[in-house]
């Protein structure tokens, strides 16, 4: 059994990162995730384990500087918050086209705009649907707990170097904030200089004599060659839409009506399943892990168990829900409820949602 | 086995901490644990409060508006979570610049004078150390060696020194704890 | 009579020079008469000479000298717009050993990419930034510059640049050398022989620093012809280059191993 600690979501988060072998994190401070940046300064990974951590001058230059470290082979990753987040889609459609492996952290936190400092889910389409311009899919993995906040960088460097994507944990303030009980995983090694030569033919490391130079770019004027590209960019997501799609189920056996959720929003609705199933209500909770890919599949067999009616519980206006009707295509009904801007939603207020909106409604 | 404790008062009387403590205290014990600080917008308006939840199973939801016990510590906070005790449950509260006291009646509702008791131990950063007293006094699921070894995790090793002290509070808090309003 | 080749002219002997091959044999992208191509060739042939072609790492920025990696026969990333100098600190901090440098041109380096410039000379980057100033935008189509002239026409100053509305000229190279992070910043141009070999020094001088771990930025700025978008002929482009650019951005060594020369 690993380290057991009592860590914030943000801080497990940045204990991960170390940990996983990363090479470098460059980030700016945003509220609600200023604390992975801190932790790390204050952990000192360079000395720990020769790791680089820089306070960049803009968060479009931290995503940047991932860009050129992660194309010279390196395991680097960032977080922000979603105002944050924005300013870095510039860079993050780059890594896709250039497709580069990086993780990056949005703690998410209400908006349009500058929004407010608290808890919020409204940045799932810039998440799931590509975000920056251009064709391109991110990896999205959705924590519900600080334990998944530190795992999930480990898998998630696994799968950007296994696809060359970038893979972002999509959080929250409350998963952020929040003190949980958590076993750190030992420290992975950082790989050396001569493992990151042999294992990624593909990165700028110095072109030695009498061989192609590599070059990292996501230009090509030939319309063709980039049409090319395009498919093939096309062709990697659907090879992970197929294999990596992750997802949790709870008191889904004998459900007539299904809670779909993600992160702190999951957590809650989990209550609300207790709450409601006390009544007689016969509901359980379709907990996503990976948002980008979507369980469509799974959708689709809870609906062949004659699940009658999907919630999509998340903290905005309904984005999830889009791809939940997607899934379901007019076999169940589908509604959303959630509260937004800023404001979390309560397991009461998810369980009387379901009585209204799916049973009564 | 689950509790779910609201703590709720100014920032600066160590709400945070003590919420920590006990989750610390949960762990020893082997316990899950969540601790999750104020997220509304009242968090910059000089108080502060923390959800802490001991289980013996998985935690659901880390945001509760119903809970097992309330303590309170300013009146804000009584305005506000008062409400939040579930019937049958604990309210603790100190009465130090409560105008307003509590009135529910389907409650179990205790005061600890824990601003007075610290000062009389000459040490107001103790404070929170003699509600949580009072609070274990109440419930003895969180006990005292668990809470000292959670103190040590959680504590730089330079305030070891300060361990016995704490410990001094908490049964000063144990000591003074008086009941306001039981259900029959 | 046997045919003579070309190789039995080009004997070891009879060689007076010979293109580095740290240059791709791709045709350039450049209008004929621009100077990026002598850019392009005298810092590969320092690379080259330095033998740091195996370490070296080549960022390659967004304008005329977008499709640099096409050219540089050596590892090159291409960056977006503005964001060469966050690019290369992020490899340059990673692989610390290596060589790294951005090349760059005035929207690039001092407009869109103010920020990232300024922040990594005031960091102290150990990388070199090649700045190519020909106080226009090229590749879009001649459009104005942070560099470009007071009075001086472009697409976008279709009556000369308006100092009162369109503000003036950025002299962005002596606003790095005040800062502690640079250690080397020069002013060179490359439209006469005598002017290549002083740039090609200066270039020199600056991957010199990098190798030898000097602390901070190796900063060269080329002033440089865009007789496309000045819409001028080449030798008439280096003509009011001479006459109305190096009045303004004068040409010389600003700061030299860390102290202001003037």
């Amino acid at each position: 059994m690993g380290e057991l600690k009592l860590m914030k979501g943000n801080e497990a988060m940045a204990e991960a990162a170390i940990r996983a072998g990363a090479d470098a994190y460059f980030g700016y401070p945003i509220t609600p995730q200023s604390e992975v940046i801190e932790y790390l300064m204050s952990e000192k990974p360079y000395e720990r384990t020769g790791m680089v951590v820089l306070q960049a001058e803009s968060e479009v230059a931290a995503i940047n500087m991932v860009y050129g470290a992660a194309g010279a082979g390196k395991k680097v990753m960032t977080s922000s918050s979603s105002p944050g987040v924005s300013l870095k889609q510039e860079g993050l459609s780059y890594i896709a086209g250039a497709e580069l492996p990086c993780v990056y952290a949005n703690v998410v936190r209400g908006g349009p705009g500058l929004g407010t400092i608290q808890p919020s889910q409204a940045d799932y389409f810039q998440s799931v649907k590509g975000g920056g311009h251009g064709d391109y899919k991110q990896i999205v993995l959705a924590p519900a707990s600080v334990q998944e906040m530190a795992d999930f960088v480990k898998i998630g460097f696994e799968l950007a170097f296994k696809y060359r994507i970038a893979v972002l944990i999509l959080s929250d303030g409350v998963i952020g904030q929040m003190m949980e009980k958590v076993e750190l995983f030992d420290q992975i090694p950082r790989l050396t200089d001569a493992e990151i030569k042999e294992k990624y033919p593909w990165a700028t490391t110095g072109k030695a004599k009498g061989t192609e130079r590599r070059i990292i770019t996501s230009l090509d004027l030939d319309s063709l060659k980039m049409e090319k590209h395009n498919h093939h960019l096309q062709a990697k997501y659907k090879t992970i839409s197929e294999n990596e799609v992750r997802f949790e189920l709870f008191d889904c056996e004998d459900a007539e009506y299904v809670y779909v959720a993600y992160g702190s929003s999951a957590r809650i609705a989990q209550k609300s399943v207790q709450l409601a199933r006390k009544k007689g209500i016969k509901v359980g909770l379709l907990r996503l892990i990976s948002l980008f890919p979507f369980p469509t599949k799974q959708i689709q067999v809870l609906c062949d168990q004659g699940v009658k009616g999907f919630l999509a519980v998340e903290m905005s206006a309904g984005q999830m829900v889009e791809d939940v009707q997607l899934a379901v295509n007019g076999r169940a009904k589908v509604a959303h409820y959630g509260r937004f801007g800023g404001i979390v939603h309560s397991p009461e207020e998810v369980e009387n949602a379901l009585e209204k909106i799916m049973i009564g409604g | 086995m689950t509790e779910e404790i609201i703590i709720a008062g100014f920032g600066g009387q160590g709400v945070l901490s003590m919420g920590k403590i006990l989750a610390y205290s949960g762990i020893m014990h082997d316990q899950e644990v969540s601790w999750m600080p104020s997220y509304g917008p009242e968090m910059r308006g000089g108080t502060a409060n923390v959800t802490v939840i001991l289980s013996d199973e998985r935690i659901s939801s880390p945001i509760l508006t119903i809970v097992d016990t309330a303590i309170i510590l300013n009146q804000q906070s009584m305005d506000k979570f008062e409400k939040s005790v579930r019937p049958g449950g604990i309210l603790l509260y100190d009465p130090n610049g409560i105008t307003h006291h509590p009135t529910r009646t389907d409650i179990n509702i205790y005061q600890i004078e824990g601003a007075q008791v610290a000062a009389e131990m000459g040490n107001t950063k103790i404070f929170n150390m003699v509600i949580l007293g009072a609070y274990m006094k109440l419930k003895p699921i969180v006990q005292l060696e668990y809470v000292i070894k959670g103190l040590k995790k959680s504590l730089p090793e330079r305030y070891h020194k300060l361990i016995p002290l704490n410990e001094d509070a908490i049964n000063m808090g144990m000591k003074h704890i008086k009941p306001f309003h039981l259900v029959s | 009579m046997a045919d003579i080749t070309l190789n039995d002219i080009i004997k070891p002997e009879n060689l007076v020079y010979e293109k580095t091959r740290l240059m791709t044999d791709k045709e350039l992208s450049y209008c004929p008469g621009c100077g990026h191509g002598t850019a392009h060739r005298i810092t590969m042939e320092v690379i080259e000479e330095l033998g740091m072609e195996e370490i070296t790492i080549g960022v390659a920025p967004v304008g005329c000298s977008v499709l640099a990696y096409e050219f540089m026969n050596i590892d090159m990333t291409q960056a977006a717009h503005g964001r060469a100098p966050a690019v290369a600190t992020g490899i340059k901090r990673v692989w610390p050993e290596k060589i790294v440098f951005t090349y760059q041109g005035d929207g690039d380096l001092a407009a869109i990419g103010t920020a990232e410039t300024i922040h990594a000379c005031n960091r102290g980057e150990k990388i070199v930034i090649i700045f190519i100033n020909n106080g226009i935008y090229g590749m879009t189509g001649g459009q104005m510059a942070p560099t470009t002239l007071p009075g001086m026409k472009s697409s976008t100053s279709p009556f000369g640049r308006d100092v009162e509305t369109m503000g003036n000229p950025l002299k962005i190279t002596e606003l790095v050398a005040q800062l502690p992070g640079t250690y080397f910043v020069t002013r060179q141009a490359v439209h006469t022989p005598a002017a290549v070999r002083k740039a090609k020094k200066a270039i020199r001088k600056a991957f010199e620093n990098q190798r030898d771990k000097k602390p901070g930025v190796s900063f060269v700025e080329i002033v440089s012809n865009c007789n496309s978008g000045w819409k001028m002929t080449p030798n008439d482009s280096n003509t009011w280059m001479v006459e109305n650019m190096f009045p303004y951005y004068p040409m010389g060594d600003i700061k030299v191993d860390g102290v202001m020369v003037k």
